[in-house]
C-alpha cells in the first residue's frame, strides 16, 4: 500500500517536473501524457519482447521520446501561446490514436507482462531528476531559460537563440514524461492507451501549476497533494471526483499563482518584492 | 574631421514596405568605426524600420547590409548579435522580473552562445564582478539586486544601454534613448552615451532632440518617408533647406 503512494507520487513529481521543464522557456505543453504513453510503451516492447533490463529500456524509450519531441516540436514550437497548446494537445491525442491502431501492442486491448519497477527505482529517479534541476536552477541556464520566458525578441537581441532553447527545453520535457510512464508501467504489469488520454495530460499540467511554476520545488509539491487528495476522500465515494474538483478550486482561488509561487532567483532580489510589479509600468 | 576609415557596417539601396506601404525605399549608408552616427528624421520617416532591418527583426526585400565586410542581410536577430551589433528598443525592454544584476548577466557572451553547455560553467565570481563594473559606470551598482521592473524611467533607459554592452558589441543601435525625458535626463543621457562610446566601435542613435544630435553625433543623415534626405556634419545638415522643409513642413506629434 505505501509502495502504492510512493511509485505513484513518485511518478507523478516526475511528470510534473517535465511540464515544468518545458515551461522553463515559456511554453505549456499538454502533450506530456504522449510522451508519458511513448515511453509506457517503448520501454514495455524493449523488457517483454527483446528481454532489455528495465533501467535501460526505460533511458532507451526516454531518448526515443526525446528525439519525437524534437522533431513534432520544431513546427509546434514557431506557434506560440494559445496556438501551441493547441498542437500539444493534438499531439497527445495522436499518440494514443497511433497506440491504439499498433496491433503489435494490442491496439486497445493495452500491453502487458511489464514487471520490475520498484519503489527505490522511483525514489532514485525523483533524487537524480530534482538534483539536475537545483543544479540547473544555479547555474547561468537558469537566467537564459528566464530571458526567454519573459521576452523572446529581447533574448534573442541578446545572443539566444530562443527556438534554439524551446526546442531542448522540449525535448528533454518529453524525455522526462517518457521515463516516468516507463517506470510506471512497469509496475502497473499492463497498459492501455485510454490510461493515456488527454486528461492524463492536463492532470500533469495542473499538478505543476497548482504547486507553482516559478521554482522547481512547486511541481512536485502540487503533484503530491493531487496525488494523495482522492486517497483522503476516499469516504465520499460516488462523490469523490466532485470534492477534488472543488478542492483543486479552492486551492487555485487562494493561490492563485501555485501553492509555492515565490520568485527564486540566481542573485538574491532585495528592496522590491514582486508584488510591486503588478502596479505596471513605469510613467513613459 | 572625416573620420578616414573602413566603414564597420555598408547598407545598400535598402527596401522594405508592409503591404504596398513602403517603409524604406533604397536606402543606403555607410557607418564608420569609431564614430557616433546620428539617424534624424520626422515621425514615420523609417528610422526605427531601418534599426529593425539592420538588427534582423524584419528582412528587407531589396538591398544588402556588410558587417566588417560580411554579408549578414539575412541573418536573424540573435546571430547578429553573436557577431556583435546590439541594440535596445524605443520602448525600454528590460527583464523585468529579473534583477538588475541579472539583467547584464544574462548577456554574457559565453552563456548566450552556449545556452546548454552553460550549466557546467565555472567562474561565476569573474562574471559577477565584470557585471558589476559595467553596472558601477552606470551608476546602478547601487540597485543590483533590485528588480529590473521596479527601476525609475532614467535608470531603465540605463540599464538598457549597460545590458546592450555586457555582450561587448563593436556596433550598438540606440532607439530613441532620450524619448520621454526631461533636459536634466537627457543631459545625463548624453554623458551615459559618450562613456558607452568608449566601449564599442560605433553607435547609431535614432533622435529627435536636435541639440542632442548636434552635441553628440559627428556625422548625421536625414530620413524622410523612408529616404535619406541629408548626410554630413551635424551643423550642416541641420541648415539645409530641405531638412528644415522636412522637419517643419509636417505635423510633429511629440510622443
Amino acid at each position: 500500500m505505501i509502495q502504492d503512494y510512493v511509485v505513484f507520487v513518485g511518478v507523478n513529481i516526475v511528470l510534473a517536473w517535465s511540464v515544468y521543464v518545458v515551461l522553463l522557456a515559456g511554453s505549456l505543453s499538454f502533450a506530456n501524457g504522449g510522451f508519458m504513453a511513448i515511453g509506457a510503451y517503448v520501454s514495455g516492447v524493449l523488457t517483454v519482447k527483446f528481454g532489455v533490463p528495465l533501467v535501460f529500456a526505460t533511458t532507451i524509450a526516454g531518448v526515443v521520446a526525446g528525439a519525437i519531441g524534437v522533431l513534432v516540436g520544431f513546427p509546434a514550437l514557431r506557434t506560440r501561446g494559445i496556438y501551441l497548446m493547441l498542437v500539444t494537445v493534438g499531439i497527445a491525442v495522436s499518440v494514443k490514436a497511433v497506440i491504439e491502431s499498433i496491433d503489435y501492442v494490442g491496439g486497445i486491448q493495452g500491453f502487458g507482462g511489464m514487471v520490475g519497477t520498484t519503489e527505490w527505482h522511483v525514489v532514485a529517479l525523483v533524487v537524480l531528476v530534482g538534483c539536475g534541476l537545483w543544479f540547473l536552477s544555479k547555474s547561468p541556464l537558469q537566467r537564459i531559460l528566464d530571458a526567454v520566458r519573459e521576452d523572446e525578441l529581447v533574448a534573442a537581441s541578446l545572443g539566444i537563440n530562443p527556438v534554439y532553447v524551446k526546442l531542448v527545453c522540449f525535448g528533454a520535457g518529453a524525455f522526462l514524461a517518457a521515463v516516468a510512464g516507463g517506470f510506471y508501467a512497469h509496475y502497473l504489469i499492463h497498459v492501455t492507451p485510454d490510461q493515456f488520454g488527454i486528461v492524463l495530460s492536463v492532470f500533469i499540467v495542473l499538478y505543476a501549476v497548482l504547486g507553482g511554476t516559478n521554482n522547481m520545488w512547486g511541481p512536485p509539491i502540487g503533484a503530491t497533494i493531487m496525488t494523495l487528495i482522492p486517497e483522503f476522500v476516499r469516504s465520499l465515494e460516488s462523490w469523490r471526483p466532485t470534492a477534488f474538483g472543488i478542492i483543486i478550486l479552492g486551492l487555485l482561488l487562494i493561490r492563485p499563482d501555485g501553492l509555492l509561487a515565490f520568485r527564486h532567483v540566481t542573485t538574491r532580489a532585495k528592496g522590491v518584492l514582486a508584488t510591486s510589479l503588478s502596479d505596471g509600468a513605469k510613467p513613459d | 574631421m572625416d573620420v578616414v576609415a573602413q566603414p564597420i557596417l555598408v547598407v545598400e539601396g535598402l527596401s522594405k514596405s508592409f503591404r504596398g506601404l513602403t517603409a524604406l525605399e533604397s536606402v543606403s549608408l555607410d557607418v564608420r568605426r569609431g564614430e557616433i552616427l546620428g539617424l534624424m528624421g520626422p515621425n514615420g520617416a523609417g528610422k526605427s524600420v531601418f534599426i529593425n532591418v539592420v538588427t534582423g527583426l524584419y528582412r528587407p526585400e531589396e538591398g544588402t547590409i556588410r558587417y566588417c565586410g560580411r554579408d549578414i542581410t539575412s541573418l536573424p536577430s540573435y546571430a547578429l548579435a553573436r557577431l556583435g551589433i546590439a541594440r535596445t528598443y524605443q520602448n525600454i525592454r528590460l527583464l523585468r522580473r529579473m534583477t538588475v544584476l541579472e539583467n547584464v548577466l544574462v548577456a554574457i557572451k559565453d552563456h548566450v552562445n552556449q545556452p546548454f553547455r552553460s550549466v557546467f560553467a565555472r567562474n561565476h565570481c569573474g562574471f559577477v564582478t565584470a557585471a558589476t563594473a559595467l553596472l558601477e559606470q552606470f551608476q546602478l551598482a547601487d540597485k543590483s539586486d533590485w528588480l529590473a521592473g521596479s527601476l525609475a524611467y532614467g535608470e531603465a533607459r540605463r540599464l538598457e544601454i549597460a545590458r546592450a554592452l555586457a555582450g561587448k558589441p563593436s556596433l550598438l543601435f540606440l532607439d530613441e534613448p532620450a524619448a520621454g525625458m526631461n533636459e536634466r535626463e537627457t543631459e545625463e543621457l548624453g554623458g551615459t552615451i559618450r562613456s558607452s562610446h568608449e566601449l564599442v566601435e560605433a553607435i547609431v542613435i535614432i533622435e529627435h532632440d536636435v541639440a542632442m544630435m548636434r552635441k553628440l553625433s559627428d556625422r548625421l543623415v536625414v530620413m524622410d518617408s523612408g529616404r535619406k534626405i541629408a548626410e554630413g556634419r551635424p551643423n550642416d545638415v541641420l541648415a539645409q533647406p530641405n531638412v528644415i522643409e522636412a522637419y517643419l513642413g509636417t505635423d510633429e506629434p511629440d510622443d
